[in-house]
């Protein structure tokens, strides 16, 4: 708890110090240093206690209800710990974005930057421990705001402005949804303590429970990303600076989850068995879904972006998995449901940390993230390739990685579902099981295409030809984050035992059957760790045979062969659109590709064009045509809102008299 | 040493297997054919010769084949042999087989899109599209069987047999898996391996751009990936644990070889097939392992 205060502290020192008004450049290097500290501050306090403790204090407060109680508990440790990691990370790499003199870089505005950087962490971590629900609801409408005017660093861009408008609705769109919730809460309860709401809960002196779920689920689902509110996030993504991008997919939409791990564990006992089918079901919709959206985007951050979706989708199959488990007694589902869900989550905040700071450095070294003008920077880029490469491994759930131990976790609580009794439900397990399968092969095609296309091969453009690598400064939380992936994967059954104490928590499960199904996944992780060092040597001595026998045999270059086109360029080479075609062929409406071919009839046409596009089908059908509605009804107001004051002064009179008339 | 023994037959016979689906063929088409041993020969020659890449390339053309081979081994390893367990087995380990496979495929695509070329872009992108496709269906059919045998890990579900009476449901599985075999393996209808040139069009458009050690990498790979699904589709039929010993070894490694006649003899009496048509013939083993799957539950 000392740490955490310390840790909150230095973050509003780096805020306090980033407004500073005597020299510019000393905020815009107090500020990251602040956000640094706290969060090292924050990490160390992590590992320093064990992950079970449980601390609570209680600070005085000025408000008339709810009171400043914060708590840690392994739940907020575990959702802290990727706030701490990726906030260190993105407070360098921001600094060394920020600095350099890139075309992108706005020096006069880090200072309000930066402010809102510590405020948005101090925020997150607010959230995580808040034990209240008007302390929650504050700290969550903080950390929600500040994303804002983080995301509208570039201003003067249109798309940045429209996608931070976009943010800023769907924050507030969810917010309402989590006030209704704790506000009915509360009616219900009579006290905004989280301890006195799980009480009324657990005492049967809530009215509706399952309202209080769905308000719950649409609040925090909207954080999350799961559709239809993943709107958001392909359009702010890309708009908003890369450490920022970096720290919102991998520290800030896991708030959601946390937000709907919360309220289950508030709403305890009351939950109806469909509301963790529910869970399950959208989470492996939205995982499926996003992954193939995902594989259709021609745009890096886009594709991450849909990426997410996909990986909260998963984590969400996993927190549904559990309530699936408990409500029906099965502790072994139960508990590896919840154990996956934070398991992913944790390994998604490190993957996705790490492939949004290498789109930065794409961006900064090449000026875009489109596929069309990428291409062969694995040379020019080396280390980003690489480390790009190495986290695409992950995030596709491939091993050695623990990418894969998250997700094999998740399928040993599907796989336990065959202990379920009645058909339907060991069916629906199977039918998710598979769909999982299909996730995995379609995240490793997404993954393949924005390696491949990215880094390998001729660069497209001008400008991917003479990319330069970052200096050092911008690379040590590049390499920090892989080297957090690799012990991870070293150490995947030491993580999966932090989460399973997560899930041991929550209530109304177990112990002893619980513990011994975390045992059991504990001694699957070693053996597929036990595999993963085979691989590994496996890889070595084949590069070692490799090298040796090019030693002794020669090795030669030549250019590639170009079936015998003799003058070949780098535009033909297989593109974003040409990629998926064959899963185009095929899947192209759930993938949202829309293609248009303008070709001259016969059989030598002149003239062709073709236009691939990836646009977010709810957005453009379900969330434009209501907002335009919504916009032409505040439009048809103007009749009595047009701006002549003699007219308001007149409203007024005509307001008063009415009243006079009324009354009299 | 006993549950090594699999691997050890795999690692010495898997380069025959293609041997022999190429003398079935030749036969059919009144050839005489090539060696059955010629894998073993161009293996051979492949690591004493030096190599030519692509001046478009960086480390990843070495490394995908040389992560691909790796992966098809790590693969082999949590396969069970007739009647013996396999080295490594665990709850879920047909997970972690069906994501190795993926990483020695992501190894060839990765290679192949290293080179820049269009031919080999396209390979890559079909290749993707089609494993993908072709994942659940292989998830469905391990759950079918972990459904019929109560485990979870291959080595329990594998080897033993059609349980009690003979289930119509249970003979779809070894069906499923050859087409899997089929379409992972790129062999017809899905892809004609015939040729490195235009008339092919999945895996040895890939490799394309490779010689030497590296394409030792991938023709080995190739093998035993081949060896690996004949297997899997042998043991989900062949009672290799009721068997004894010698028996069920002889059983297990002609079936296996059967298998290899059975690709030989698809081939060449089937033309390749349109590549829309490939979904669809993916879509329809999928189905079919999803009825046998729902039949086992139901049971």
């Amino acid at each position: 708890m000392e740490f955490f205060g310390a840790s909150l502290l230095l973050y509003l020192l780096g805020a306090v110090c980033a407004l500073c008004p005597v020299g510019r450049e000393l905020a815009a290097r107090l500020g990251p240093l602040g956000a640094l500290a706290g969060s090292l501050a924050g990490l160390a306090g992590i590992l320093r206690a064990p992950v079970s403790a449980a601390s609570q204090i209680i600070l005085p407060w000025g408000l008339p209800v709810g009171s400043l109680s914060l708590g840690l508990d392994p739940a907020s440790r575990l959702f802290l710990l990727p706030v701490y990691v990726l906030g260190a990370a993105c407070a360098v790499s921001g600094a060394a974005a920020l600095s350099g003199h890139g075309e992108h870089a706005c020096r006069d505005r880090r200072g309000p930057h930066w402010f809102f950087f510590n405020v948005l962490l101090a925020g997150l971590c607010l959230v995580m421990a808040a034990r209240d629900a008007v302390c929650f609801l504050l700290a969550w409408e903080i950390m929600s705001l500040a994303p804002f005017f983080l995301i509208s660093f570039h201003d003067d861009e249109a798309e940045v402005r429209e996608a931070t408008w976009v943010y800023l609705v769907a924050a507030h769109l969810g917010a309402v949804c989590v006030i209704a919730f704790f506000a009915a809460f509360w009616a219900g309860a009579g006290a905004t303590g989280f301890d006195a709401l799980a009480g009324a809960a657990a005492g049967g002196r809530l009215a509706a429970p399952s309202v209080l779920f769905l308000l719950a689920l649409v609040g925090f689902g909207a954080k999350i990303g799961l559709p239809p509110f993943h709107i958001w996030l392909p359009d702010v993504y890309p708009a908003a600076p890369s450490h920022v991008t970096a720290v919102m997919s991998g520290g800030m939409i896991n708030v959601g989850v946390y937000g709907l791990w919360r309220a289950l564990e508030l709403l305890g006992p009351t939950a109806a068995p469909w509301w963790g089918w529910t869970v399950a079901g959208i989470g492996i919709a939205a995982a499926l879904s996003g992954i193939l959206q995902a594989l259709a985007q021609g745009n890096l951050k886009r594709l991450l972006a849909y990426s997410s979706v996909e990986n909260m989708g998963l984590v969400c199959l996993g927190l549904g998995l559990g309530l699936v488990g408990r409500s029906s007694g099965n502790e072994t589902i139960a508990v590896l449901g919840f154990a996956g869900a934070v398991f992913h989550m944790l390994n998604h905040a490190v993957f996705k940390g790490l492939l949004f700071l290498c789109a930065g450095e794409v961006l900064h070294a090449v000026g875009s993230v489109g596929i069309a003008h990428l291409g062969g920077l694995g040379k020019r880029l080396p280390a980003v390739g690489a480390l790009f490469t190495l986290a695409s491994l992950g995030i596709a759930g491939l091993p050695p990685l623990s990418g894969f131990a998250g997700e094999l976790v998740l399928a040993l609580a599907l796989l336990s579902g065959f202990d379920l009794p009645g058909l339907l439900p060991r069916v629906a397990m199977a039918a998710m099981l598979a769909a999982l399968a299909g996730v995995g092969g379609f995240a490793l095609a997404a993954f393949a295409k924005a390696s491949g296309l990215a880094f390998l091969g001729e660069p497209r453009t001008p400008a991917a030809a003479r990319a330069v690598p970052a200096g050092r400064e911008a690379m040590a939380p590049l390499y920090f984050l892989a080297a957090v992936a690799a012990l991870a994967a070293a150490c995947s059954p030491g993580l999966l035992a932090l989460a399973g104490q997560a899930a041991l928590d929550f209530p109304g499960l177990d112990p002893a059957p619980a513990r011994a199904a975390l045992a059991m996944a504990g001694g699957v992780l070693w053996s597929v760790l036990a595999i993963s060092a085979c691989l590994l040597g496996f890889v070595a001595a084949f590069l070692l045979l490799r090298s040796r026998l090019l030693a002794a045999n020669g090795l030669r270059r030549q250019p590639t062969w170009g079936c015998g086109y003799a003058a070949p360029t780098a535009r033909i080479q297989y593109g974003s659109g040409s990629f998926v075609e064959p899963t185009a062929k095929i899947l192209g409406l759930p993938m949202g590709l829309s293609r248009r071919l303008d070709m001259d009839a016969g059989y030598f046409p002149a003239r062709g064009a073709l236009a691939v596009a990836s646009p977010d089908r709810i957005k453009l059908r379900l969330f434009t045509p209501l907002f335009e509605a919504v916009g032409r009804a505040c439009d048809a107001l103007k009749v009595v809102q047009h701006g002549r004051v003699h007219l308001y002064i007149l409203y007024v009179l005509a307001t008063v008299i009415l009243l006079l008339a009324w009354k009299l | 040493m006993h549950t090594l023994a699999h691997l050890l037959l795999a690692l010495l016979l898997a380069p025959l297997v293609p041997g022999v689906i190429n003398r079935v063929k030749a036969r059919m088409a009144g050839r005489t054919g090539r060696p059955l041993l010629q894998t073993y020969y161009d293996l051979a020659k492949l690591l004493h010769k030096g190599s030519v890449i692509s001046q478009t390339s960086g480390w990843v053309l070495g490394a995908g084949p040389a992560v691909s081979l790796a992966a098809i081994l790590c693969a082999l390893l949590l396969l069970p042999g007739a009647g013996t367990d396999a080295p490594v087995r665990f709850a879920g380990d047909f997970m972690l087989m069906a994501y190795l496979l993926g990483l020695s495929r992501l190894g060839l695509v990765l290679s192949a899109l290293d080179t820049g070329s269009s031919f080999e872009g396209m390979g890559a992108s079909r290749e993707a599209a089609f494993s993908a496709l072709a994942e659940p269906v292989l998830f469905l059919c391990f759950l079918s069987l972990s459904a019929d045998t109560g485990s979870f890990s291959l080595s329990g579900m594998l080897g033993a047999g059609l349980a009690g009476a003979v289930d119509t449901q249970r003979l779809f599985l070894p069906v499923i898996l050859f087409v899997l075999l089929l379409a992972e393996n790129s062999r017809i209808p899905v892809d004609d391996p015939n040729t490195h040139l235009e008339l092919t069009m999945i895996h040895e458009v890939m490799v394309l751009d490779h010689a030497g050690p590296d394409m030792a990498h991938i023709v080995y790979g190739a093998s035993l990936k081949l060896w690996l699904f004949a297997a899997l589709t042998v043991l989900s039929v062949l009672p290799a644990r009721d068997m004894a010993a010698p028996a069920a070894w002889a059983a297990f490694v002609g079936g296996v070889f059967l298998v290899a006649v059975a690709v030989g003899v698809t081939e060449s009496i089937m033309a390749r097939l349109r590549m829309e048509r490939v979904p669809r013939l993916l879509g329809g083993a999928g189905a079919l392992a999803a009825l046998s799957l729902v039949l086992m539950v139901w049971r």
